[in-house]
């Protein structure tokens, strides 16, 4: 029992994960992009329509990420090419977003999708206990792993992360270095589109393998929260995200076994409960300002 | 929302063609997207019917995914302002906003689905007896359960749906006086991925029979998955679960919706308030599946029963949670109560929110 807990927990917790590690970088960048859900969105239509027309997940996968990164694009376009204000650009994106999915999904509705089938590593996979939980999972589940430790070692780790930082905190001062300001964000921003389509593939072909509007359910608002609440570090953004998924299973269970507190209190507790480990591991100020990226939501255009 | 543009335009351009012909309009508003393969969509399905059955003397607009409260009323009010003659809205949370809105334009007809207020003349409600089918799944479950727990996905606490966690479990009583539900509440309508978690949760802890009192099909699907039974919700979800869905407790709204939307072009449109059930086909039930025989005999029995009259779910003794008497022995509990019905029968584990 203990095992599909936890399984049921991961699942829960990847697709908050994998969104919010793109959604990071972009941020690191200077670049505040809220339209996280509206790219879930179609990368979650996007790998349910090729995967139900081809029977392949993985090229459903594929096409949701091609979807992320387009959507990004779209915005990226906008707000470093044209310079918009990175609210409302991203605001209209998840809009846009929502709206396109239910329009190319409605010949989806209400049909099985097909899942992704777990792939156990061989010998790690028959570790007693953590073999079936970490080592037997789909491959979202190992990308998520994978992108949020090279995300963690490309930005603390590399020149080329450093110099997106720099990007992010002090975009003239880079301009001036001779760094392409632009060229550098907008890599970002589609990192983003590709980490948040994949996790939309996450919802339609391991999560619940269906389509339905609205799948995302403001899932994309919770990885941009987790994102500064994590104070733009990798891997306590992925503490948060599991503690989300985490409370979000208790609560279910300690429903189902009948505890007399309200459901509704219990419905808020992973979120009151993410804010305050949150709060309390960056109760550091200083910490806590040297992490925020500077230049966030700030248009860069270079005086030439 | 975001069929607003296109179903205003369509509005207006309606609004500028209507002399000549003077179709009626009838408008609806869903909670949820008409594609959620269950409440929305079986509302949205009924409109289809009027459209088939009324042709050309009518014209039907939708707006899906509207929030309930304020941006509810804004919706209602602006289907009411471009020109709609009968506005149906769908969902328990628009009970106020219908109310407030028909004050204000006393020649529009609105019919609020699921609600009890009716405080101008010019306001019906409607609703079907969903409990009635939730009787008989209880049945069903019963027979079924091997561990003698069946788990219960619910939405928000209002009477309607404590009506059908209390119908249900009576009905599982009647053929296992022992029998338990577990009830899970996701506190939405509509969010596939907590409804998939509150069901792994729920088999977790041993149940061997899902229902679910929320719209979209993925606790079936969780179900399949984990190779237990479900029960489908609202429409038949059948291909979600070939070898998972008993039954399931299927909305027919068409028939109510052209019966009213023909009264008002007759001008015979009164304030009623309607509660029909299985014998009015209001609600049916899906093909029995993936049972022995027997077990599907019994269920088409009791649809009989119910039909016919000859059998009421909430017929006493029953008590309440806390064991004091609510029905005494032969009792009947009156469509009032039934409709404000805000605590759980003896036997149902957990405290139900208020």
């Amino acid at each position: 029992m203990t095992e599909s807990i936890i399984l049921t927990i991961i699942t829960a917790a990847t697709p908050l994960l994998l969104a919010a590690i793109g959604e990071l970088v972009a941020e690191r960048s200077g670049v505040l992009n809220l339209g996280v859900e509206g790219m879930m969105v179609t990368g979650a239509v996007a790998a349910f329509a090729v995967s139900y027309s081809t029977g392949s997940p993985y090229l459903g996968l594929l096409a949701a990420a091609a979807t992320g990164i387009a959507m990004a694009g779209i915005f990226a376009g906008l707000t470093i090419g044209f310079a918009t204000n990175q609210v409302a650009t991203g605001l209209a994106l998840t809009i846009f977003g929502l709206g396109v999915a239910g329009m190319v999904g409605e010949a989806f509705v209400g049909r099985p999708g097909v899942g992704m089938e777990p792939i156990a590593i061989p010998v790690l996979s028959e570790l007693p206990v953590v073999g079936r939980v970490l080592f037997a999972q789909d491959l979202l589940f190992y990308l998520s792993v994978v992108l949020t430790v090279a995300v963690a070692l490309f930005l603390f780790r590399s020149r080329a992360g450093l110099r997106l930082r720099s990007v992010g905190d002090r975009p003239e001062a880079a301009h001036a270095l001779g760094l392409h300001v632009g060229r550098i964000r907008t890599l970002a921003v589609l990192f983003g589109g590709l980490c948040a389509g994949i996790a939309g593939a996450q919802l339609t072909l391991v999560y619940t393998p269906q389509w339905i509007e609205n799948i995302t359910a403001g899932r994309g608002w919770i990885a941009l929260a987790l994102v500064v609440f994590a104070s733009w570090r990798p891997l306590r953004l992925a503490v948060g995200a599991y503690l989300f998924g985490a409370v979000t299973i208790a609560q279910f269970h300690a429903q189902a076994l009948g505890v007399s507190v309200p459901s509704q209190l219990l419905a808020a507790l992973p979120y009151l409960a993410t804010i305050l480990v949150l709060v309390l591991i960056s109760r550091n100020r200083r910490f806590t300002m040297i992490n925020t990226p500077a230049a966030l939501g700030q248009p860069f255009v270079p005086d030439r | 929302m975001k069929r607003l543009a296109t179903s205003l335009a369509a509005l207006l351009l309606a609004a500028g063609g209507a002399a000549a012909q003077d179709p009626t309009k009838a408008c609806f508003i869903y909670v949820g997207p008409i594609g959620d393969f269950g409440w929305s969509y079986q509302h949205d399905q009924g409109r289809l019917q009027v459209e088939e059955a009324l042709g050309d003397a009518v014209e039907t607009a939708y707006l899906e995914s509207v929030p309930e409260g304020a941006d509810g009323e804004r919706a209602i009010e602006r289907f009411a302002r471009s020109g709609c003659d009968i506005i149906f809205t769908t969902s328990f949370g628009y009970m106020d906003a219908t109310n407030k809105v028909a004050g204000r334009f006393p020649d529009v007809k609105f019919e609020h689905a699921t609600g009890y207020k009716r405080d101008h003349p010019n306001v019906s409600t409607y609703n079907s007896k969903f409990y009635e089918g939730r009787y008989v799944i209880g049945q069903i479950a019963a027979k079924m359960s091997q561990s003698g727990e069946a788990g219960y996905i619910a939405s928000m606490p209002i009477p309607e749906v404590v009506r059908g966690i209390d119908a249900f479990l009576l009905g599982a009583q009647s053929i296992n006086p022992d029998f338990k539900v577990r009830v899970v509440w996701v506190n939405s309508w509509f969010d596939p991925g907590r409804e998939a978690d509150a069901a792994k949760a729920l088999i977790d802890q041993g149940v061997d029979i899902l229902t679910q009192h929320t719209d979209s099909t993925a606790p079936m699907q969780v179900a399949a998955e984990r190779g237990i039974k479900a029960f489908g919700q609202a429409s038949d979800q059948i291909e979600f679960g070939p070898e998972t869905q008993l039954t399931a407790i299927v909305d027919d709204w068409g028939p109510y919706y052209i019966e009213r939307i023909k009264a008002v072009r007759d001008g015979t449109w009164e304030q009623q308030d309607t509660w029909h059930g299985l014998a009015e086909g209001n609600v049916a039930m899906a093909p029995y599946t993936n049972m022995p025989d027997d077990v599907a005999a019994m269920a088409a029995e009791t649809v009989e029963k119910i039909k016919s009259g000859e059998l009421e779910p909430f017929t006493g003794p029953i008590n309440k949670q806390d064991g004091t008497e609510w029905l005494a022995e032969g009792e009947m509990a009156s469509d009032g109560e039934l409709l404000g019905l805000n605590f759980y029968v003896e036997g149902v584990d957990g405290t139900l929110p208020q």
